[in-house]
């Protein structure tokens, strides 16, 4: 009879490549539906010859749909494996397709927002930005190309396991290989933003406390009169040993703060906003408060 | 700006519109489109910075389901025109230049939701086209929501540029040193926001301990971020490795919020 119809990887490439505009006309109403159609076009036309059999897969296939965009690629791959079965006469209705995506992407969702939005683009913007700041070209290209380089070769692996595993991989999901992924993700990035806070949240207060009156033999008693040359040779000594040239030692708030441990203010500050998030205060509100605070600051001379 | 560099900026910002939705090249990370802007405008420098100093603001800006956090691509692309035409390169111009994007994030905010809204129509466009079989109409709807987006940036974007680059400067220098100094002191500290966010989302009473490491050991200024990332990955190595080898009852808590001890505390504030 008929030939089994198979999608090749060329099929399978564009349907990746297109999966990278799912999130194209995102809509209040279904939201990445249209998207999600758009992609599978590759393997439709392929897979179905008929026009009312394209017309009922279009349909199908333009039910809601929202999950994370890159993790959107096992789903994908798990629909083409179900819908080859199907052009090829597999009792797969859609009810079955429909189940298994919406079954996949809640959960899954929950696997890609910490990652990526949280762990991977944090850590790998934080690199490029405080290269960056120095205005150093490395800071936008390590991150462009670190950044493309991860998420291609996800969306592109992880479509092909979701279409060799087909509908097996729903049981995989639940799998320790993605917890440990998760568990570890979070660790680097807690450890990555702890560093981030200390180094980059940057809080210096100008305030000077009254100076400190040095213990003798800390700061170099200058002779009254002229000095000799060996004398002066043990003045500059002394100073390169880190004598203060002065009894007064300056003595600010910010060098205090900074005895305890460096950043201090900016983990409080921290600590804070995440207080103020919990009791649902608009990180919007917040930014603008916070320049508001520092235009104060300035204005009273305190930072 | 010359025409070609208008012209370049105004591509740019169309791109970072699409990829404000889209969220896959990040071209619309201010990293990565302020830098652009600042090298087609000849300021590649200065816009490498500023695309520093913003990513720092927006790392934890994310697009979370339905949610939509403030608009980066907005942000980014008018604050760097803002700076090319303000004329002020130092630190204190790429300063005014990032407080001047927090608004407009916001602003970028209401413009998406209004996009989003009209991409409605393109959806009950595609069911029809879908009775038919009409693939090509699909093809052709979804990149017409494509295009919003990107028109999203890029129509702002040509409106910035077509303020007169006097008016900016005069609006710039209008500013009193009180009020740039405050905005300096201000963006230092506002990062403060995006992280608490992050940790927000990660943090559990398993990982606390690794915040506390990263922390001391980030004072210890001759280690790079990577040397630093280094050592993160190897605790997390080793961590997941050792928990493994000390039976299953090692890692419960994957209870999200409730098991994170300092946000307890600050809850009993």
């Amino acid at each position: 009879m008929t030939e089994k119809i198979e999608l090749t990887r060329n099929d399978r490439l564009s349907v990746a490549w297109r999966s990278q505009f799912l999130q194209g006309s995102w809509n209040y109403e279904r939201m990445q539906n249209v998207g999600w159609a758009y992609t599978l076009i590759p393997a439709i036309k392929k897979l179905y010859t008929t026009k009312e059999d394209r017309s009922a897969a279009l349909r199908r296939h333009l039910e809601f749909f929202n999950t994370h965009p890159y993790v959107a690629s096992p789903i994908i791959g798990v629909t083409l494996a179900l819908e080859e079965e199907r052009a090829n006469g597999a009792a797969i209705d859609d009810t079955a397709i429909q189940g298994v995506k919406i079954g996949m992407m809640g959960p899954l969702a929950g696997i890609g927002d910490p990652v990526f939005w949280f762990t991977v683009r944090p850590i790998l913007g934080a690199l490029g930005a405080s290269l960056a700041l120095s205005g150093n070209i490395l800071g936008p290209i390590l991150f462009f190309v670190l950044w493309n380089l991860i998420r291609m070769s996800f969306i592109w692996y992880t479509q092909e396991f979701g279409y060799r595993a087909g509908s097996a991989i729903t049981q995989d999901l639940s799998g320790g290989l993605l917890k440990d992924i998760t568990k570890g993700a979070s660790i680097l990035g807690m450890f990555i933003l702890a560093v981030l806070v200390e180094r980059w949240v940057s809080i210096k207060f100008t305030v000077a406390l009254p100076a400190k009156k040095l213990a003798e033999g800390a700061y170099i008693n200058f002779p009254n009169g002229s000095v000799t040359g060996g004398k002066l040779q043990q003045i500059l000594g002394d100073q390169a040993s880190g004598l203060s040239l002065t009894k007064m030692a300056p003595n600010t708030l910010q060098a205090n703060l900074d005895s305890l441990i460096p950043g201090l203010m900016g983990l409080l500050l921290t600590f804070f906003a995440m207080w103020l998030l919990k009791k649902k205060v608009s990180p919007i509100v917040m930014i603008v408060g916070i320049f508001i605070f520092g235009i104060l600051m300035r204005v009273l001379h305190i930072m | 700006m010359s025409i070609i560099a208008v012209v370049l900026v105004v591509i740019i910002a169309f791109f970072a519109g699409m990829e404000g939705i889209l969220d896959e090249f990040q071209i619309h990370q201010p990293l990565v489109s302020a830098t652009l802007i600042g090298l087609v405008t000849g300021h590649l420098t200065a816009g490498i910075m500023l695309g520093g100093s913003l990513q720092m603001i927006a790392l934890g800006w994310a697009n979370i389901g339905a949610a939509v956090a403030p608009d980066v691509a907005l942000a980014s692309v008018a604050s760097a025109i803002i700076m090319v035409k303000g004329g002020n390169f130092t630190s204190t111009g790429i300063g005014v230049a990032v407080a001047s994007a927090i608004p407009l994030a916001v602003a970028g905010l209401f413009l998406t939701m209004i996009v989003r809204t009209i991409a409605v129509g393109l959806t009950h466009g595609a069911d029809a086209a879908a009775k038919e079989g009409k693939y090509q109409t699909i093809e052709r709807l979804h990149l017409v929501g494509i295009l919003l987006q990107g028109l999203r940036i890029a129509i702002p974007a040509g409106l910035l540029i077509a303020i007169p680059a006097s008016a900016v400067q005069a609006a710039l220098g209008a500013m009193p040193a009180w009020l740039t100094g405050g905005m300096t002191i201000g963006g230092g500290m506002v990062v403060a926001v995006g992280y608490a966010m992050v940790i927000n989302m990660m943090a559990t009473r398993e990982v606390w301990p690794f915040f506390a490491i990263g922390f001391a050991l980030a004072a210890v200024s001759q280690l790079t971020l990577i040397a630093l990332g280094a050592i993160g990955v190897a605790l997390a190595l080793i961590y997941i490795n050792l928990s493994k080898m000390g039976g299953n009852n090692g890692g419960g808590s994957n209870g999200g919020n409730s098991g994170d001890p300092v946000g307890d505390i600050l809850n009993q504030y």
